[in-house]
């Protein structure tokens, strides 16, 4: 039983010119103490993916199907209250741009402190305990909860938003660009704080990107998402050496390898469809270079590459 | 396509020398009542650096490090407070007003959000024209559509005449950028300042974009300053990077060299970080503690000395001297 | 090749704005009430002279005085035996006129000193914000009503006093506006192309600050002829033109609440309502439709 399953899940954001497809059919697995990477360009439909976990949604979108269960537990018919207890204490999420979502005229603990209280009901002391144990846990000088938020950096900020996710020890993380807005420098030590405590409380952790290093660098396994759909998923040194997909393959061409050659790649022509009147077939056959007959009229399906490794594509079920 | 390096040695374009921008940093409301002395922000604090005709100069750094005023105050769109800036032989700082509108057509400046940069209210065919009337370029105004249709060409849009009425909102993040390039390139510069042109965009349409910039540049000899956070592009597409840590340049050199030997012990964190595709031992990252610190508190001596892990009594003290350290590759840093 | 990118296409550009405006304007339901008042009542000004018989507005010493409705005085007579919708019919004519002219008035001065304060800043700001402080402060009904006895009733007069003295809110509001946009990376490129402070000003700025202006004028509109029929009621209106405060001047004058003429005092002040109601309405929804943030999602 893994720790979180996901099949079918289908979400569609109702406009008045018709519905945008932006999620459809996702499948996804986690194991206990994984972490998977969902990678995609914008509007790829992986946040959609995401936070259709908890129906964090706005509000029109439509949760169309699917299957969500943590643990073998059904939640995708939970209702709003169960889905509340869900979040946070079983699913929790850092947000991109978290850190500007703190309240600049409180103190930084008071407004960890507080949120324990209200959620966890845990008394003042305890809750002002545990809060310094976080910050410890997130690399923070724990005599600093005592300060306002423009005291610290941006990548403290995001620390403190890191801490507020793993307060209740959820058994998910979700992270949601988690280190976009941040310098290389900041960037690195975030995820490497990411993945110690992914260790230290065996969480699983499902970490949403445009960014490929940031998969490569911390994640166990991975899925490529284009065009609300996922076209390739594996283990994410399988996935990355051998891509199966031609979309795959020509993100992983355009990215700059200072260990390779001074080179730059063909980008990929065209754009990605509009989710509102998607291509029939294959979705990326638009932008593909190697169009075969079946491509523009028929769905690919899902083909095992080799263990674990899947990838949605004509071209492999002809070989 | 391979890059090799280009430029001319003979032709230097761009001089800029111990260029200096400070400004009085924002005070808050009670020090203002008590009458302080307003403190000084110095973004960028005495740098040296020159690009050749046809030449890629990176600047790179993390924010905050002055890479950005840099860029403006060469084009004054931030006023200098010291230093000198020399374009084709002349003093950019001494130019009058004629002078400077000229100036302007033969420096160009692509911004890094193409969402924010386009006049969200201005036609695709007015945003590149804009440039032509405001100087008065054309006689008429089929010569105007001639360059405009000629600009967007150049900038990789196919069918210009069609997207003449498109507003910004109707293009996709590519397109954006190519009109804010065609903009840039209807006055024919000689030199662009492309500040972060594809950190917004999509690693797919990226390669496209740089592409773009590198042949403008093999075809028309136009010169770059490419300013950016993120090593990797630089290394990509420009022959020289120049490396920059608290309104100092550290390290100035080939992009190669600094990338493959980098010299200075903030670059060669910095190179340690560059993400790759792969699990990388925690132990191969160098780390640094802590973030940039305030250019109002610039430490003193080498600036870096707080957050360097090589850093001695020396570093405290004594600010380093930025010198040429092999044929080419300059570095401040007393251990090098 | 098309030689007139500059004429045909202008054409072009405008159907294709106005067109997409329309789309998001019409799905606004208060919009639309407002659209339709105000469609009501422009029909009114134009088309009611030919539909209505106004000069039975006249003192003709042959009509009942002070008669409730009945056929043919749909809506009563006056103190004078003047036909009450007669007099409706033409004040339409002379409110809408204010109304619109003292608007226009109003957001001129508003937008030139907005704009200009808000792109030099320094001194031309304190100076220009401090002026408009002024006409901030100081009460407005007794400034109005000073100016107005200065310079003699005439309609002329009322709409320059109204617009003289309504355009400080919107010289701010426009000002915080330029602000904003002034730091926007497309005027730094503008300046970047050897742009003058001018050509920033008309090309970049003005354009988006537009929809502010739009929905501005709409609620300065409504304002104008409040003032007018304030001015009007209190007696300081153009004597030779009949306007909806004038026939509530007369009304209140003539006895008309202690004779309890409904009939004199309702139609003149229901039309005042709706028509300020009508262009109020239309202000926010411009307001709404104008600026996206406000836009509602659709569901």
């Amino acid at each position: 039983m893994s720790l979180l399953e996901v099949e079918n899940l289908t979400t569609y954001y109702k406009l008045k010119e018709g519905y945008v497809r932006a999620c459809e059919n996702v499948n996804l697995k986690l194991e206990k103490g994984e972490a998977l990477g969902l990678v995609g360009e914008s509007a790829s439909g992986k946040t959609t993916a995401a936070l259709s976990l908890v129906k964090l949604l706005p509000d029109n979108a439509e949760v169309r199907a699917g299957k969500i269960s943590i643990e073998g537990r059904d939640i995708s018919r939970a209702m709003e209250d169960e889905l509340r207890r869900i979040r946070w204490k079983e699913i929790a999420i850092i947000f991109q741009g978290a850190m500007n979502a703190l309240n600049p005229v409180r103190r930084v603990g008071d407004q960890i402190v507080e949120a324990l209280r209200i959620h966890e009901k845990m008394p003042e002391k305890e809750a002002c305990l545990r809060t310094a144990e976080l910050f410890e846990q997130v690399e923070i000088d724990p005599d600093r909860v005592r300060e306002y938020p423009h005291e610290f950096s941006g990548g403290m900020r995001q620390r403190v938003m890191i801490a507020m996710a793993v307060a209740c020890n959820p058994k998910i993380v979700i992270g949601d660009e988690p280190t976009t807005a941040l310098d290389v420098m900041v960037q690195a030590q975030v995820l490497q704080l990411l993945e110690k405590l992914r260790r230290e409380l065996q969480m699983g952790m499902i970490l949403i990107t445009h960014d490929l290093s940031v998969v490569g660098e911390t994640c166990d396994r991975v899925a490529v998402m284009y065009a609300g759909r996922i076209v390739e998923t594996g283990p994410t040194e399988k996935v990355f050496e051998n891509p199966a997909h031609p979309y795959t393959r020509a993100l992983i061409a355009a990215f700059p390898n200072i260990e390779g050659k001074r080179y730059l790649a063909q980008s990929i022509p065209g754009n990605p469809p509009n989710l509102l009147n998607p291509p029939a077939g294959c979705r990326f056959h638009e932008r593909c270079s190697q169009i075969i007959g079946p491509c523009s009229e028929k769905d690919p399906t899902a083909v095992e590459v080799s263990t674990g490794h899947m990838a949605s594509c004509h071209l492999l079920g002809r070989l | 396509m391979d890059i090799n390096n280009r430029g001319d040695e003979q032709l230097e374009l761009l001089k800029v020398s111990n260029l200096e921008v400070h400004f009085a940093a924002r005070q808050g409301f009670l020090s203002s009542l008590l009458n302080k002395q307003p403190k000084q922000v110095r973004a960028v604090d005495g740098l040296d650096f020159s690009i050749r005709k046809g030449e890629i100069l990176c600047l790179a750094g993390e924010s905050g490090s002055g890479k950005t005023t840099t860029g403006k105050a060469i084009l004054r769109l931030v006023e200098p407070t010291g230093g000198e800036v020399c374009f084709k032989g002349e003093d950019v700082i001494a130019f009058n007003r004629q002078r400077l509108r000229r100036f302007r057509q033969e420096a160009q400046i692509i911004f890094q959000d193409p969402y924010e940069s386009l006049n969200p209210r201005q036609t695709v065919f007015s945003t590149v024209a804009e440039p032509l009337e405001v100087n008065r370029i054309c006689k008429n105004n089929e010569q105007i559509e001639e360059r405009v249709i000629e600009a967007l060409t150049d900038a990789g849009l196919s069918n210009p005449q069609e997207l003449f009425l498109r507003y910004p909102h109707e293009l996709s993040g590519g397109q954006r950028q190519r009109l804010a390039i065609a903009g840039a390139l209807v006055v024919k510069p000689d030199f662009i300042m492309a500040d972060e042109p594809v950190s917004m965009l999509d690693l797919s349409i990226r390669a496209g974009i740089l592409k773009l910039m590198v042949d403008l540049r093999d075809q028309k000899g136009i010169s770059y300053l490419f300013i950016t956070h993120d090593l990797s592009l630089a290394w990509l597409v420009s022959d020289r990077i120049a490396i920059m840590y608290l309104g100092k340049i550290v390290e100035l050199g080939s992009a190669d060299t600094v990338i493959r030997q980098p010299l200075h012990p903030y670059t060669r964190a910095l190179v340690s970080v560059i993400p790759v595709l792969k699990r990388v031992m925690p132990s191969d990252k160098k780390l640094l503690q802590g973030e940039t610190p305030d250019p109002v508190n610039i430490p003193t001596g080498c600036r870096f000395h707080p957050r360097c892990p090589e850093a001695q009594s020396r570093c405290r003290e004594e600010e380093p001297l930025y010198r040429e350290v092999m044929p080419g590759h300059y570095g401040a840093c007393h251990f090098i | 090749m098309p030689s007139s990118v500059y004429s045909k296409d202008n054409l072009r550009l405008l159907k294709k704005n106005l067109r997409s405006f329309w789309d998001i304007y019409r799905q606004n339901t208060m919009g639309l009430i407002g659209l339709c008042i105000l469609c009501f009542f422009t029909l009114l000004a134009f088309l009611g002279p030919r539909l209505v018989d106004v000069t039975t507005y006249v003192v003709d010493g042959v009509t009942q005085t002070m008669h409730p409705p009945v056929s043919g005085y749909w809506l009563g007579t006056d103190n004078l035996g003047r036909d009450i919708l007669a007099g409706v019919v033409i004040g339409t004519q002379v409110s809408l006129l204010v109304g619109v002219a003292a608007a226009t008035i109003s957001m001129t001065i508003g937008t030139v000193i907005g704009i200009v304060a808000g792109f030099y800043g320094k001194l031309a700001d304190k100076l220009l914000m401090r002026f408009t402080d002024v006409f901030l402060v100081i009460p407005w009904l007794p400034l109005v009503l000073a100016m107005a006895a200065l310079l003699g009733p005439s309609l002329g007069n009322i709409i320059f006093v109204i617009g003289i003295t309504s355009w400080a809110g919107t010289a701010r509001i426009i000002r915080s506006q330029t602000l904003s946009v002034k730091e926007r990376p497309y005027v730094e490129r503008a300046r970047a192309i050897g742009s003058s402070g001018t050509h920033i000003m008309l090309r970049h700025i003005l354009p988006n600050v537009f929809p502010l202006i739009y929905a501005n004028t709409i609620l300065v509109a409504a304002i104008a002829i409040l003032s007018e029929t304030t001015l009007s009621f209190l007696g300081m209106g153009d004597p030779t033109r009949i306007s909806w405060g004038m026939m509530l001047h007369y009304a209140y004058e003539m006895g008309a609440v202690i004779s309890r003429a409904w009939w004199w005092l309702l139609p003149p002040g229901i039309c005042v309502v709706l028509v300020v109601l009508g262009f109020t309405f239309i202000g926010f929804a411009l307001d709404e439709v104008l600026n996206p943030k406000l836009r509602r999602r659709d569901r």
